[in-house]
């Protein structure tokens, strides 16, 4: 059974690469707050009129359950692509509910939502075993050593599949898009700010010529 | 702090592994592994982590290892010279806390005690 799987996967591959797929299913990952949310409405703000998955926010785990959008059609380079995008809850090793009451939760919602982003977690590493890519979404002020960037990577390559590092919040006066790209090298990578859309035009070419 | 060989490593599934590492943090241990982890083991190690995280018991883990190195040759893979696993550190996320982290050198901080 299982080798009659395993070579149907391959075949699918074969036959996927073979007609250039057109079409795939992307996840959005990254640590709590990177901008995975901001950065999956902006997308859907440029190409889906106006739809969106869902309140940013401050406060970290605001994204507790993934989120999927079907069809959202991509025109860069001039070709297009079909895009399945999946907002994931932010991954981190760990939560702790008093981090939210600094940001003025009580400790009742504290509690819940710290429950919820533990499923969350969960939910977002059991997508990780159904996508065709992923966009690693990182905020480029922070250090980009965190375990969670080093996770996703090394499953991704582990996989074998397409990956394409998003270094976020390049307006803010100390990103350091650089500091991203000198830690993994062997990945690409776009400087953007998802909030104001600079630069945004180089990341959908990247989607198109890494996931098309 | 607890030191494990790669050796002892080897030996074990990777369940055995989470399991251990996990009841090792969990009554306040630092565990040091010699060869880490795989990449799927550390997200299963993450995702065992979330169930287990309880208010004021068990806040969850850090966990540090580098980031890792790139795919062997095509001469590594026949002559079975596969790159090891690289040096891990975790502990209780409220009482080892990283302080700097790059390619070659992981500092952290460790709390001990209340």
């Amino acid at each position: 059974m299982g080798i009659i799987s395993s070579l149907k996967e391959s075949l699918g591959t074969w036959i996927n690469r073979i007609f250039k797929k057109k079409r795939a299913k992307i996840g959005l990952y990254g640590p709590p707050n990177a901008g995975k949310t901001t950065l999956a409405n902006r997308i859907l703000h440029d190409w889906s009129e106006g739809e969106s998955f869902g309140e940013a926010s401050p406060i970290p785990h605001e994204t507790r359950r993934a989120m999927r959008k079907e069809g959202v059609v991509i025109n860069a380079n001039g070709s297009s692509i079909e895009l399945d995008i999946v907002d994931t809850p932010g991954m981190a090793t760990k939560v702790d509910f008093k981090e939210f009451m600094i940001y003025g939760l009580s400790e009742v919602e504290s509690k819940k939502r710290a429950k919820e982003a533990t499923e969350g977690v969960i939910e977002a590493i059991k997508w990780l075993d159904d996508l065709d890519g992923v966009l690693l979404v990182m905020d480029s002020t922070e250090d980009p050593y965190t375990q969670v960037n080093v996770v996703v990577i090394g499953n991704m390559e582990a996989r074998k599949l397409p990956l394409l590092i998003v270094a976020n919040k390049m307006d803010l006066p100390n990103a350091s898009p650089a500091r991203i790209k000198a830690a993994f090298p062997q990945h690409a990578m776009v400087p953007i700010s998802a909030l104001e859309g600079s630069n945004i035009d180089n990341l959908y070419q990247a989607i198109a010529a890494h996931f098309g | 702090m607890d030191l494990i060989s790669g050796e002892k490593l080897e030996k074990m599934t990777s369940m055995e592994k989470i399991r251990l590492i996990l009841d090792k943090v969990k009554n306040g241990k630092i565990v040091v592994l010699e060869c880490g982890l795989t990449s799927d083991e550390e997200v299963r190690l993450i995702e065992m982590t979330m169930t287990e995280i309880r208010v004021d018991e068990f806040s969850g883990i850090e966990i540090e290892s580098y980031p890792s190195k790139k795919e062997g040759s095509f001469l590594d893979k026949i002559f079975g010279r596969a790159l090891k696993g690289r040096m891990t550190v975790i502990g209780p996320a409220n009482q080892l806390r990283t302080i700097e982290k790059d390619k070659y050198q992981i500092s952290t901080k460790v709390s001990v005690g209340d």
